[in-house]
């Protein structure tokens, strides 16, 4: 459809200036990471005595490169990324079947919604004794943990979200001749999944917090075991920043493996429905057809 | 409209009633109504009247309290995909692309069927060049089409439509309707087309069925044997707007 270019067409020279506005937004997070840095090294060398308050810098990355060295940087981590997985993906395959099922039948879901909302505020270490006296000390336990919860909160999600689906767009789609199994996926799933990414992300952060607990108490591998092994056999505390800013770094590198997620084009729509219905406004033209905002 | 042309959809003494904390709220009473095939019947009524529950039973979604509606001589118990409810434009699938949708009703057809009526239907509604826009990036109007074009595309013998175009501007409400015109004209669907406003079935009625306030009944049923395309000026498409004004009690100044 021909329209009039935009008012605020970009300028001739616009390549230059949109590369170099995504290289500063770039550097804008990192130069906070270099601050913190600089002020922590400034910090303990004018420390004087109180320096051994907290390893240097510079101590910490000696400390990674000691762990990459020997083998036990990958070793943890591994260890810890299984912990992770399994737990997780259990709560997955358990917990949003769960919630769509109680999501779906009201009443069910109106009898054992309770159950996990008392569920939910319990920290998931206060299952550690009980996993332990259940499945002894060892990985199964660890799992169990994180699988507790992530369990939770995705369950409670997928349930939310069924429950919020548009009446008008389930009877659209037993309009259109859908039963049960077909409604529930392709309507009922794409319809959730928005929300349902969202609740994906969360509680994979939940479960990245959950491992490092559960390593220092359940196992003796995994970033957790690491940090806790560190103070524990020398005072490494070297070691210890070392495997907190591992953490810290796989965190959000998981973090933004979900979150790309979120910018698949079948989903972005119900991210957006908080921003009113601009289009409808902006996009109609004189004949009562409307254009596409770029 | 022939007026011998056969009964398509027979609406007997329906009554519908809602139950609430222990009150009865009675909403429809005792219907009658037969809709012949080919025909646009407009049901026309205030607020809080009742024709959307109407629309809504004919359509199978929701039971009747007492009466029958039978289509083709069958009772209706569910929802159909020969008879397709047209939602306001919310009812379009948000995370489908305009061809998504359209095609959402004929996934039983072959590939390269499939893709030659949603083609089809993409046209016949003006979305051209639209095809993989997802509904987010289109105004009410397009949406509004976008949904007329899923429910045309499993060609279907009755469409219900209720208040489609109530929440679009006013231009683009003139613009859909005759669209609508058009494409009835085109593909003779039986419409039963739900409506508050006085002016949309005048314009766009074989019959206009009036009710009442709640508890709703039927008032009228006027027929309406102004040829389209209609002259919204013509003494006899005024002297219509004015009889139907004055059944509904309303006055003809503001």
């Amino acid at each position: 459809m021909a329209r009039p270019a935009p008012i605020d067409s970009p300028p001739p020279h616009g390549r230059p200036a949109r590369s170099s506005r995504s290289l500063v937004r770039a550097l804008v997070p990192l130069s906070g990471i270099a601050v913190l840095i600089l002020v922590w090294d400034v910090a303990l060398s004018l420390g004087g005595g109180r320096s051994q308050l907290l390893p240097r810098p510079f101590a910490v990355v000696r400390a990674i490169a000691e762990l990459a060295q020997k083998g036990f940087l990958l070793k943890h981590v591994v260890a810890s990324l299984f912990r992770v997985t399994w737990g997780y993906v259990a709560a997955v395959i358990v917990g949003i079947p769960l919630g769509v099922v109680l999501g779906w039948y009201r009443r069910g879901g109106m009898a054992i919604a309770p159950i996990l909302e008392i569920l939910r505020p319990i920290s998931p270490l206060a299952w550690i004794p009980v996993a332990i006296l259940w499945f002894g000390v060892g990985d199964v336990s660890a799992v169990f943990i994180i699988f507790l919860g992530s369990l939770f909160p995705l369950t409670l999600t997928a349930m939310n979200a069924v429950r919020g689906v548009e009446v008008v767009h389930v009877n659209a789609g037993r309009n259109f001749g859908l039963r049960a199994p077909e409604l529930l996926r392709r309507v009922i799933y794409p319809a959730i999944l928005p929300q349902l990414i969202v609740g994906l992300r969360l509680s994979l952060g939940i479960a990245w917090l959950v491992v490092v607990a559960a390593e220092m108490i359940a196992v003796s591998s995994g970033l957790g075991f690491l940090i806790i092994d560190a103070r524990n056999a020398g005072n490494r505390y070297d070691l210890v920043v070392a495997g907190m800013v591992l953490i810290g770094v796989i965190g959000i590198a998981l973090d933004a493996i979900m979150r790309s997620l979120e910018r698949s084009k079948a989903v972005a729509w119900g991210y957006t429905i908080l921003e009113g219905e601009q289009p409808d406004v902006a996009g109609v033209d004189a004949a009562g057809r409307a254009t596409v905002l770029p | 409209m022939t007026g011998n042309a056969e009964v398509k959809v027979h609406i007997q003494d329906l009554s519908k009633a809602f139950h609430t904390n222990g009150h009865e709220i009675r909403v429809l009473e005792h219907i009658d109504l037969d809709v012949r095939e080919g025909e646009l019947v407009c049901i026309l009524g205030p607020s809080g009247c009742g024709k959307s529950t109407l629309l809504n039973i004919v359509g199978g979604f929701l039971p009747a309290s007492s009466g029958d509606v039978a289509i083709d001589g069958l009772p209706v118990r569910r929802p159909d995909p020969r008879r397709i409810f047209v939602f306001q434009e919310r009812g379009v699938f948000p995370w489908l692309t305009v061809e998504g949708n359209i095609g959402f009703g004929i996934s039983g057809l072959p590939a390269t069927e499939r893709a030659a009526r949603i083609a089809h239907y993409v046209r016949l509604v003006g979305l051209e060049g639209f095809e993989n826009a997802y509904p987010q990036e289109l105004s009410g109007g397009m949406k509004q089409r976008v949904e007329v074009a899923r429910a045309l595309a499993v060609n279907p013998d009755v469409l219900y439509l209720d208040e489609p175009f109530g929440a679009l501007d006013s231009i683009t409400r003139l613009v859909m309707r005759s669209e609508l015109l058009r494409i009835w004209q085109t593909e003779r669907k039986t419409i039963l087309f739900v409506t508050h406003d006085i002016e949309e079935s005048c314009q766009l009625a074989d019959r206009i069925v009036v009710l009442s306030a709640r508890p709703g009944s039927i008032r009228r049923v006027v027929e309406v044997d102004l040829p389209h395309p209609r002259d919204l000026s013509s003494p006899r498409y005024l002297a219509l707007r004015d009889s139907i004004l004055e059944e509904i009690g309303l006055a003809h100044r503001i």
